[in-house]
């Protein structure tokens, strides 16, 4: 039954992983997310922003949960096609340059076409330059066409995405691009069919949102739409490595991240924790200061102020192409949230009163 | 197709099993003998019989890769590249590992960089490959020190005319010399496919002197910096021009009689030829050309853009051209063997 589950979360996973959604740019994403939801739920839309809502009716529709996980991902955009036909590009999203080098990508002109942002031998390089991390500006891409043929497919404007599939490591530990934050939209689907086999009260509308990457806006205008009565975001938060140590305290495998502080609702937070508590599902406590970056920022305060919650899946070098997460939190936050909406009161305005 | 099966396979310096076993297959039907050296080179003969000027013709079978050489208390693996790469090009890659194993080489994340750590490079010293393992004892459980890690990159059809793979340098020069040896010639040829080149071309060293042939064709995927805003005369080679002709590099000087030779068939036959413009980097024939008392030594290379990293780029044009050509100089062989052409004022 496990193994089924993550299973199905891995191959959805894969899936929106390996396509391409730029912010501002998700409509294939959000087809597939459409289609998968599409049976889990009873109504699929989505709003002229992008954002795909997927309604799944509760027993006595007392109130709206809004759950909120990002499809878009961070990537290039052709800004030059120089004489030679090599392109120079510039980022949508916080791209690390040093992240670049020697990546195959995709170019979606007319076609989708594969490029090579391409690298100099080390035959060719001066003393003392591999110190220094080469310049997106002094970087190319290689199409491998004639500068006619480029005028033909490609146009300044045009999108880029890196070209990854994804890859199992050892264990339940998946490694590939754009986790952040397809694997949360992976999380609402294991929560919509967690759901399918618990009663629950309110109604429950999952949405896929759009451009969070560039400021979160999909979740602003979605948030505003739905005007839920509680709402939790679904996102990645940093996993410790070798080299984050002093500045990372969450760890791969140990279950989501539940987050506490100002952009948290306490009851939500608590009533997280509880729910975790009951159903022995493992949890790791993020205190977050201030902004928490994600969708739950702008949904706090849409409208006349939204009670927000936020869960975390850990993930190892974000904003990679290599990001990296273990199967079993996904799962693991599929079910606390499924839990969690299921043991809600019917009153929602007792629960959440300060 | 044999340049995507050579490409795919992983073989670095050392460890060059899975590519020799694959090209002994491979040249098994068209040679006379085929035998593996002590220091691993496979090395085929044929026409050993015929009188003749004994032509060796070798390629380099290892690729660049990562060399596995600590495994850190929370398992994961530290390493040291195999050959001359830019750890600059290894940041956000997938390898593999024992062809089972696949690693990630992430980095911290930019969310928890300060803003000038973006302009230095990470060091082989902070890179690191996460296999997933939970501790120190189950990485060591499934890899070993000393184990290889070896980049994971499709060889596929690429923009118009090209194909992109890693390992071409020298995977193309591997896929030439077996295409060459299902043709006939009537001299007597070794074909040496050789180790250890990446890490100071150590095989062909080998090879050269116990096969002691007349005159040796070395054929490589060399440098082709033919890109973008770069300025021609830092091309070193091009895309689409033809095999490269090296004149001097850092392991040899090529006799001008035999490029003479080599250009001017290439003329008549209407053959496309560049020269290597550059000086940089050398080859197997820095150490055959050395051998013994002197073997009089050519190189022909097909330009790769981007060699030495996860993606290279060659133009099937050039890789057409080189096998044309070597075809054409093996041929016009006998007839210069009638007016002496080891002999270079003859060339």
């Amino acid at each position: 039954m496990v193994n089924a589950q993550i299973q199905s979360a891995r191959e959805f996973l894969s899936l929106l992983s390996m396509g391409s959604g730029v912010s501002g740019h998700e409509a294939s994403i959000a087809s597939m997310v459409m289609k998968r939801f599409k049976p889990l739920t009873d109504e699929v839309s989505c709003d002229t922003f992008g954002n795909v809502y997927a309604l799944k009716k509760g027993n006595k529709k007392r109130a709206k949960i809004m759950l909120a996980a990002h499809m878009d991902e961070i990537g290039l955009i052709v800004k030059m096609i120089d004489p030679r036909g090599f392109l120079r590009f510039s980022t949508i999203g916080g791209v690390d340059q040093r992240t670049l080098l020697s990546q195959e990508v995709l170019v979606h002109g007319r076609h989708a076409i594969p490029g090579i942002i391409g690298s100099m031998p080390p035959h060719l390089l001066q003393n003392g330059e591999s110190s220094q991390a080469v310049k997106m500006e002094e970087m190319a891409i290689d199409v491998g066409l004639s500068p006619a043929k480029i005028k033909e497919e490609i146009q300044v404007g045009d999108i880029i995405t890196l070209r990854r599939e994804t890859y199992p490591l050892l264990n339940n530990v998946m490694a590939g691009k754009s986790f952040d934050d397809r694997a949360g939209v992976v999380v609402m689907m294991v929560c919509l069919e967690e759901l399918s086999r618990l009663q629950h009260t309110h109604d429950v509308i999952a949405v896929a949102t759009t451009q969070e990457e560039v400021g979160i806006r999909g979740a602003l205008t979605s948030a505003y739409t739905l005007n839920p009565d509680l709402a939790v975001a679904i996102d990645v938060t940093h996993a410790s490595t070798p080299d984050t140590k002093g500045q990372v305290s969450i760890d791969l495998g140990k279950g989501p991240a539940v987050a506490l502080g100002p952009n948290i609702h306490p009851a939500i937070y608590r009533h997280l924790s509880e729910t975790a508590q009951e159903h022995r599902l493992p949890i790791q406590i993020e205190p977050i200061p201030g902004a928490s970056g994600t969708d739950a920022w702008a949904i706090q305060i849409s409208q006349e102020g939204i009670p927000t919650g936020l869960i975390s899946i850990p993930l190892r070098y974000m904003h990679t192409s290599v990001e990296t997460i273990d199967m079993q939190d996904v799962l693991n936050s599929g079910k606390l949230l499924a839990n969690f909406i299921a043991s809600l009161p019917d009153d929602l305005e007792g629960f959440l009163c300060y | 197709m044999l340049l995507k099966s050579l490409s795919e396979l992983n073989g670095t310096s050392g460890a060059e099993g899975l590519v020799r076993n694959f090209l002994r297959q491979q040249i098994e039907p068209f040679v006379d003998t085929i035998s593996v050296d002590k220091i691993g080179n496979l090395i085929a003969t044929k026409n050993e019989h015929l009188s003749g000027p004994k032509v060796m013709l070798t390629a380099h079978m290892d690729e660049v890769a990562l060399m596995i050489v600590d495994i850190t208390s929370d398992g994961f693996l530290k390493f040291r590249s195999v050959g001359g790469i830019d750890a600059r090009i290894l940041v956000s890659k997938p390898v593999q590992i024992n062809e089972a194993i696949v690693g990630v080489i992430g980095a911290k994340a930019i969310h928890l960089q300060k803003s000038l750590e973006r302009q230095k490079a990470l060091s082989f010293d902070q890179l690191y490959i996460d296999i997933g393992a939970k501790s120190k004892e189950e990485a060591v459980a499934k890899v070993k020190l000393g184990d290889y890690a070896y980049f994971i990159t499709k060889c596929e059809p690429f923009g118009e005319g090209l194909y992109k793979g890693k390992a071409f340098d020298d995977r193309v020069g591997c896929a030439i010399l077996v295409e060459l040896l299902k043709k006939d010639f009537d001299i007597p040829l070794v074909a040496a496919f050789t180790v250890q080149e990446e890490v100071g071309l150590r095989g062909a060293k080998v090879a050269a002197y116990h096969t002691a042939p007349d005159f040796a064709i070395v054929i490589e995927g060399t440098v082709a910096a033919d890109v973008s805003d770069r300025e021609e005369e830092g091309w070193v080679t091009e895309l689409g021009k033809g095999p490269a002709c090296s004149l001097m590099d850092r392991t040899a000087l090529y006799n001008p009689k035999l490029i003479q030779w080599v250009a001017n068939l290439a003329r008549e036959r209407g053959i496309p030829l560049q020269f290597r413009r550059g000086t940089s980097g050398g080859n197997d024939a820095g150490p055959i050309h050395v051998s013994k008392a002197g073997i009089p030594t050519i190189v022909l290379s097909v330009p790769c853009r981007y060699i030495h990293s996860t993606v290279s780029v060659i133009s099937e044009k050039d890789y057409f051209a080189c096998l044309n050509l070597i075809s054409e100089l093996l041929n016009d062989l006998p007839r210069k063997q009638r007016i002496s052409p080891m002999e270079k004022e003859e060339m």
